[in-house]
């Protein structure tokens, strides 16, 4: 899938002496992030696309599901891991999202899903600016109530306009499936998981670069120490404002992918357990790598199917077996912090590099946060 | 393998962005999935699926309606079950999210393969799967929700509604209102979603004159006061409240608590006595007051019900049901009137399952329940035919009397969702044994 591995600290100056033939590895982290994080998100989509080949429309569902919980969330990555501002309240803008679809689809049915879903970019954007400013003076705890009381009060505006938003049953619509052309190739389901997947991978794409970039160093310059940074001339307010319109951009995305796949928006779909779930599962992932995203978007999904099913294969008394995935999750999430303080991500890396340490026991381990394009202005 | 999909994936991707200019919006052609099928039955089973919140917010007083419903269908089993075919009820949990109840609706259509579904619970989170269970033809039978929409045979002809809805519930109030307590000032309380403006279309048609406030309350927001004050200062002796249980219970302490005290006529949604009392002692030691008379307070509350009363000791039904709760529920609840709404439930699907007949396909079950007569534990009569999919047709007016059997005030009447009648209704209720709902 996406290889982001390259851009996920700042690199305290750790230059490995670097190793006289490069591997295949080494040679395409060499290629420039512009043509490596599209080639890498083509790679994923056959990836996706082939799975849907193998698989059911319940599981095409929850593809989809991966697909933009790890949109939402790496955008929060971005804001969280690179610079540093905890947001509490991020469903609110995966619920702009999926309410901008939901009125586009049911008044402009006419216009095609890539317009909605730059629509939807474009006022997720500017709830973004009006957010981001207002609290971009607000720090750690500060920021985090405001972003919470966000989440909170956001979806309330649905019984405000029920004529507009639907009230508490929201808005439902169906939106259309696989083209008749290649009906009988592709279900629905599958077409949809692809189209989530497709608008993903472009956020994806986009955001790696941005991370990988001049902002993405300002950010994690940022993270790292807030006066050093102003004092290096960083403008902090408005590289702050901008970590949180792309983080909000994303989360609007999501929404949209979420609104598109469902066909419906409600309220109670983003109440806060919404905005502290994307957290979680980000802190369960691995703060500070896009695959932590991934990762945490996977546990977020299928954890709960997992559990259910053990739950019901031990067929456990219905109280308990009911509460039994969020208790799993949360006793998941607490192991994953006290055990790997950065998350699954940390967990798979360090067994990847005892695995190559075991195979090419003679050379020091190949420097993995520093490479030539990151390297380069 | 890899060096085919990734052409076709290619392909898609390009198909995918050609066609994206075309509308987002669905273009429907509506081909009639096939109903001559019998999926989810076998030699000796049949999977009937359902969704309900058994978490979150809604589960407190709606999780039991699935224990009741699973406690029938044990006893159905264990006495032969239905033609030799057991019922296996799959119940998942959506925690009242429509986005959960897309998919495990999804889930159990496709993964689990069943055969019906049977009372999928809520509005906001059925309306959002109907579309999808008519398109893949599997029975959608007595949703639990009093919302109009599931009365649409011509749009949604697999789908059944349960029970009475909101604007009839309404229009039999109203009329009992108007000619009982003609110069009372009324005011209504009720849900700002469809349950409130289904409700105030009934009542209008006859309270509209009596009418001196309407307030509404957002199920999110547990401060009612501001409401109360407001139909206190209106002067309203009668507040109809077309509320969820949660929200009579508060709506009647904090009357209580300002010394205002109107005559509250309560929905069925809102008015499981049995669940009131328990709301009412919780949230009374939750302000700190741990010695409220909740039976007093509740006592002479008015409300409309279809379906007898667990404190209907002396009713065969209720009787039956007890007999089943204590041997086969999975639970350390006491019996509700919301259980007892399961199992109603249930023993219909059963009754419906009967009459299929041994050669059970999706068609059969719909002719079955297009023809079946449905005298039964209900107080009135429940619609299914052809071209009327409403459910339980109407309501009895009630008054709760502490720790006796409710008063009746009004027998079972019925009426339609427009602006008809509200005529009297001929039932006979027949006694558990003259109703075949499970054997050979």
């Amino acid at each position: 899938m996406v290889s982001l591995r390259n851009h996920e600290s700042t690199g305290r100056g750790e230059d490995a002496p670097r190793t006289p033939a490069p591997s295949a590895a080494d040679r395409w982290r060499a290629l420039p992030a512009l043509v490596r994080f599209p080639l890498a998100a083509a790679a994923a989509f056959v990836a996706v696309v082939a799975l849907t080949f193998v698989t059911g429309p319940t599981a095409d569902l929850r593809l989809g599901s991966v697909g933009y919980y790890m949109l939402a969330i790496a955008g929060l990555q971005l804001l969280i891991g690179y610079s540093g501002q905890v947001s509490l309240g991020h469903g609110a803008f995966m619920f702009i999202g999926a309410y901008t679809m939901a009125l586009l689809v049911l008044n402009v049915p006419a216009l095609p899903l890539w317009a909605n879903m730059l629509v939807t970019v474009a006022v997720a954007c500017v709830a973004g600016v009006l957010v981001g400013a207002a609290t971009a003076r607000l720090h750690g705890p500060y920021l985090a109530g405001a972003t919470l009381a966000l989440a909170v009060g956001l979806p309330s505006l649905t019984v405000r306009f029920p004529e507009l938003l639907g009230g508490s049953n929201g808005l439902a619509f169906s939106t259309r499936g696989a083209p008749a052309a290649l009906a009988g190739v592709v279900t629905t389901s599958q077409w949809q998981a692809a189209a989530v997947w497709l608008t993903t991978l472009v956020g994806l794409v986009l955001l790696a670069t941005i991370s990988a970039g001049r902002l993405g160093r300002r950010m994690r310059a940022l993270r790292d120490d807030e006066s050093a940074a102003a004092l290096a001339g960083i403008p902090v307010g408005r590289t702050k404002v901008a970590a949180f319109v792309i983080s909000a951009a994303c989360g609007g995305l999501a929404g949209a992918g979420q609104a598109y796949l469902l066909g419906t928006a409600t309220p109670s779909s983003f109440t806060v357990t919404l905005s502290l779930s994307l957290l979680a599962a980000l802190v369960l992932g691995g703060l500070g790598s896009m695959w932590g995203a991934f990762l945490g978007a996977v546990a977020l999904v299928y954890v709960e199917v997992w559990v259910e099913d053990l739950a019901h294969v031990l067929t456990l008394g219905t109280n308990v077996s009911n509460n039994l995935p969020i208790v799993f999750f949360g006793v998941l999430l607490i192991l994953v912090i006290l055990i790997r303080p950065d998350g699954l991500h940390g967990m798979f890396r360090s067994l990847a590099d005892l695995v190559r340490r075991g195979r090419r026991p003679a050379e020091p381990a190949p420097a993995r946060s520093r490479t030539p394009s990151t390297a380069r202005e | 393998m890899r060096s085919r999909i990734a052409p076709a994936a290619g392909l898609m991707a390009a198909v995918l962005l050609a066609t994206s200019c075309g509308g987002a919006g669905e273009v429907r052609d509506d081909a009639a999935a096939d109903l001559d099928v019998s999926t989810g039955v076998t030699e000796d089973s049949i999977k009937i699926g359902s969704h309900q919140p058994l978490t979150g917010p809604a589960a407190p007083g709606y999780s039991q309606i699935s224990i009741g419903a699973g406690a029938v269908f044990d006893y159905v089993n264990e006495n032969g079950g239905v033609h030799g075919r057991e019922i296996d009820y799959v119940v998942k949990d959506d925690a009242y999210d429509p986005a959960r109840t897309i998919e495990v609706t999804r889930d159990l259509v496709h993964n689990e393969e069943i055969f019906a579904m049977l009372g999928g619970l809520g509005t906001p989170t059925h309306s959002k799967v109907v579309d999808f269970l008519d398109e893949e033809g599997v029975p959608d039978l007595f949703v639990s929700s009093g919302a109009l929409m599931w009365n649409q045979p011509d749009k949604y002809p697999l789908t059944f509604g349960y029970q009475v809805d909101y604007t009839k519930e309404a229009k039999i109030q109203g009329k009992y209102i108007a000619e009982n307590m003609p110069d009372a000032k009324v005011g209504y309380l009720h849900q700002n979603d469809d349950v409130g403006t289904d409700s105030e279309a009934g009542l209008e048609q006859y309270v509209a004159e009596q009418r001196v406030a309407v307030e509404s309350y957002d199920p999110g927001n547990t401060d009612i006061s501001p409401q109360i004050a407001s139909l206190e200062e209106a002067g309203a002796d009668v507040v109809v409240c077309s509320c969820i249980p949660a929200f009579t219970a508060l709506s009647i302490l904090e009357s209580q608590r300002i010394g205002y005290e109107p005559q509250f006529v309560v929905s069925t949604i809102g008015a499981d006595t049995a669940t009131l009392t328990g709301l009412l002692s919780e949230f009374a030691a939750q302000a700190g007051n741990e010695d409220v008379p909740v039976e007093q307070l509740l006592d002479g509350m008015i409300y409309t019900g279809y379906l007898p009363a667990i404190t209907r000791q002396d009713d065969p039904w209720i009787q039956l049901y007890s007999r089943i709760y204590e041997e086969y529920a999975d639970s350390d609840r006491p019996m509700t009137n919301t259980t007892v709404y399961g199992m109603v439930q249930a023993t219909q699907m059963a009754r419906a399952l009967m009459s299929a007949g041994e050669d059970l396909t999706r068609q059969s079950l719909l002719d079955a329940v297009h023809t079946q007569d449905w005298a039964g534990p209900g107080y009135v009569p429940f619609a299914s035919t052809e071209d009327d999919h409403g459910g339980y047709a109407g309501a009895q007016v009630l008054r709760f009397r502490a720790g006796e059997a409710p008063e009746t005030l009004q027998e079972a009447m019925v009426t339609d969702s427009a602006g008809g009648e509200v005529t009297a209704a001929e039932v006979e209720r027949p006694a558990p044994e003259d109703i075949t709902f499970y054997g050979e």
